[in-house]
């Protein structure tokens, strides 16, 4: 190493979309690119975070975004482990700051959480040294996903800026939905989120949104952004729809309601059949399967731009970091 | 009834601008306290100190019994003493609640042996403040309670909330009211608003505080009898406080002084230390709270001051139990916030800090002239002090303000002809 090397960087987190600036999306996405084209090696793994730890903490179930954590780190050589709340000391009733705690004990570069209440990653990040990612926290952030979702649109699409989107379903309920406008409108995309009256919360504009209760509103998209129903808010007290039935033939996704020229995205689990057409989602307008595929080449973008990438300057990958391992 | 353990009337002189708003009193005085009882004011030096009456805090929890960890007798009113507080009024939602008279009467006696300032207990409406039947107000009333209050939680049935009002006719106390409807409420965690919306917390919307003032101000315009506003947030309920007010229905209110400071805005750090009930509102709704406590409408500060163990509060936000507390840092923190940039003269802030409250709750007002109780704070208006931990005497450190740097310091408490606390 012949450069001086600057003091200690100060410890970055990706914990909300509202912490990002432009160019901080676009190294990441860029970084995302490098890392997918390194991919097509016949060896899949990038020595990039060798001796390194990356620890998935998640108090809530996930298929995707667990998965897709643990071989991003993978794939950068790191070390990981997985702790779910079931089967943890979490169910002897052990608090989020003692497991943090615990986990800190080990010295991680990067802890992944996942938790049901707003606020869990920032707890972690005021309590512990590591790098903090989040990946999903209540109703309020989802970061990773919204990058995947703006790397999928740009993949697919050639770019972000400019585009008509439009999120339809729960945005109440939704992180997904919070983060994806935020990164949107941050990028210079156009967005409006449509829904009925009920799933749509009060104040959701001064996102920089528009904001619709009619369905023909995704007649002008470029990309329609289909949110999971989540059957659990139709319980007694809860009743924010009169019903399924009612949602699926007032906003549901059907091939009638896509025009030609129009993608499809759904960050899943999919309840097909309600919010989104079978047909729809197994069809060629569907991005659906791109986004999953997405999922792993940002997070690993996100990882090497935490770790690896301390001051967040460069734009890309060195050559150097993308020779396999 | 105000109880505080038995203590020595103390005799001493203090000196300074004196200020007592509601007798007219502004100049520089030499005040002698002989055995408690103001003996003498003459004319003093001006000095750099402000002597004023001492204030009155008429919402506080003190966490007894039941959460002994988080708050005693003691420390709580060591906290007041030290935030220039020579009354305060305890909320009833303990463990037990203080819903029978042996509860309460246990209460007044463990006081009687603990309390540093002088301390009353409000009862509950309800049994267990489960809003179902209503608690023996005749009897609570005969041994001592001070007030009648669900406080924490709303007495969500309006057929009772109007029986309580017509039964407290038979006692001379007045109930103070928690106004949240509960079907609006239910699962909030922030003001429904801008934030909310962008944090995704769940939503506690104004209209969730004002629908249950408009309610009580119609059954207490009904049944004419007094009712108190407690910790109020929304600017809907100032626009039903002025109302009624213009109505000449008998009713005072509260304001917080986090909610005279704060928006909605401090909650984006998700900080648990800005979390509260009611939560922190919008831009307007603090203005609507500071112009109605210029006025007088709103005519007294709480604190609504709740310890919490730190343990309860290091948790996500939308985990953390409401509340913050507040006694130590009321005074500095509205000169500091207030006072300092134009927005209420120091002669009101000191006037609702102490006459209103004490006027609200039927107290005797804390007074400046000769053969009155000695109820004194002293304050040093120059100094800047640094919000921490280490400084509280309340056992919880769950304070909205830990870390900042506030001007303005109470350096002595007389409470009842006794100095509670120098600096």
């Amino acid at each position: 190493m012949s450069e001086l090397r600057p003091p200690a960087p100060p410890k970055r987190h990706l914990l909300s979309i509202s912490d990002l600036g432009r160019e901080d999306v676009e190294r990441i996405l860029d970084t995302a690119v490098s890392l997918a084209s390194s991919l097509d090696h016949e060896v899949k793994k990038l020595p990039t975070l060798r001796g390194r730890t990356v620890v998935n903490l998640f108090y809530e179930s996930s298929t995707r975004t667990l998965s897709s954590f643990d071989l991003a780190a993978k794939r950068l050589s790191a070390d990981t482990m997985s702790l779910r709340s079931s089967g943890s000391s979490v169910d002897k009733g052990e608090s989020l700051k003692d497991t943090a705690l615990t986990l800190a004990a080990y010295d991680p570069d990067v802890i992944v959480i996942r938790h049901p209440s707003a606020g869990a990653p920032q707890l972690v990040a005021r309590v512990t040294d590591a790098h903090v990612v989040n990946a999903g926290d209540g109703k309020h952030q989802h970061p990773t996903q919204a990058l995947l979702d703006l790397h999928t649109m740009r993949e697919a699409l050639g770019r972000v800026e400019g585009l008509q989107v439009a999120i339809v379903g729960d945005v109440l309920h939704s992180r997904v939905a919070r983060s994806l406008v935020q990164a949107l409108v941050l990028m210079g995309a156009h967005v409006v989120v449509v829904g009925p009256p009920t799933l749509l919360p009060p104040g959701i504009e001064a996102l920089g949104c528009d904001v619709s209760t009619e369905v023909h509103s995704v007649e002008d998209a470029d990309v329609i952004y289909v949110l999971r129903i989540q059957a659990e808010r139709m319980g007694a007290g809860e009743a924010f729809i009169p019903s399924l039935r009612e949602y699926t033939a007032l906003f549901g996704i059907t091939p009638e309601r896509v025009r030609d020229g129009q993608v499809v995205m759904h960050p899943g689990p999919m309840n097909r059949g309600v919010e989104i057409d079978p047909r729809v989602a197994d069809s060629g307008v569907s991005l659906i399967v791109d986004q999953v595929r997405a999922g792993l080449v940002v997070r690993m973008a996100v990882l090497y731009d935490l770790v690896a990438n301390p001051e967040g300057r460069e734009s890309s990958v060195p050559a150097a970091a993308l020779e396999v391992a | 009834m105000l109880v505080a353990a038995n203590g020595r009337s103390d005799s001493l002189v203090v000196e300074g601008r004196v200020l007592d708003p509601a007798r007219g009193i502004d100049e520089a005085l030499r005040i002698t306290v002989t055995d408690g009882v103001v003996s003498s004011l003459e004319p003093g030096a001006p000095g750099r100190l402000v002597v004023a009456p001492a204030f009155v805090d008429p919402h506080v929890h003190l966490r007894t019994p039941g959460r002994e960890d988080e708050e005693t007798l003691r420390s709580g009113t060591e906290a007041a003493a030290a935030g220039g507080f020579c009354a305060i009024l305890a909320m009833p939602n303990t463990d037990p609640v203080v819903d029978s008279a042996a509860v309460l009467g246990a209460l007044l006696d463990q006081a009687r042996s603990e309390a540093l300032v002088p301390t009353g207990f409000l009862a509950a409406i309800s049994k267990g403040q489960k809003g179902e039947e209503l608690t023996e107000m005749a009897e609570l009333a005969a041994g001592g309670a001070a007030a009648f209050s669900d406080d924490g939680r709303p007495v969500a049935s309006a057929g009772l909330m109007r029986k309580a009002l017509r039964y407290a006719k038979l006692t001379p106390l007045r109930l103070a009211l928690h106004c949240e409807e509960p079907a609006l409420s239910r699962g909030g965690h922030a003001h429904e608003g801008l934030v909310s919306a962008e944090l995704g917390l769940g939503p506690y919307p104004s209209a969730a505080e004002s629908l249950m003032v408009e309610r009580d101000l119609a059954l207490a315009a009904l049944e004419e009898r007094p009712i108190h506003l407690q910790h109020l947030s929304a600017r809907e309920s100032v626009v039903a406080l002025d109302r009624a007010l213009g109505e000449e229905v008998p009713v005072t209110a509260e304001v917080t002084p986090h909610h005279l400071v704060l928006t909605e805005d401090a909650v984006r750090s998700l900080d648990p230390n800005t979390k509260m009930n009611p939560p922190l509102r919008a831009a307007d709704d603090r203005a609507a709270l500071r112009d109605a406590l210029r006025r007088g409408a709103i005519s007294c500060v709480g604190t609504d001051h709740a310890p919490h163990a730190r343990h309860e509060k290091e948790v996500p936000f939308e985990e953390a139990p409401f509340g913050v507390t507040g006694l130590e840092t009321a005074f500095a923190s509205l000169f500091t916030h207030l006072v300092l940039p134009g927005e209420l003269t120091l002669e009101t802030l000191l006037e609702r800090m102490s006459s209103g409250p004490a006027r609200a709750f039927g107290l005797d007002e804390p007074r400046i002239e000769v053969g009155a109780r000695a109820n004194l704070v002293v304050l040093d208006l120059d100094t800047e002090w640094t919000v921490s931990e280490a400084g509280f005497r309340s056992l919880s450190a769950n304070s909205w303000l830990l870390g900042e740097t506030l001007q303005g310091r109470v350096v002595k408490t007389v409470a009842d002809g006794r100095e509670v606390f120098a600096a």
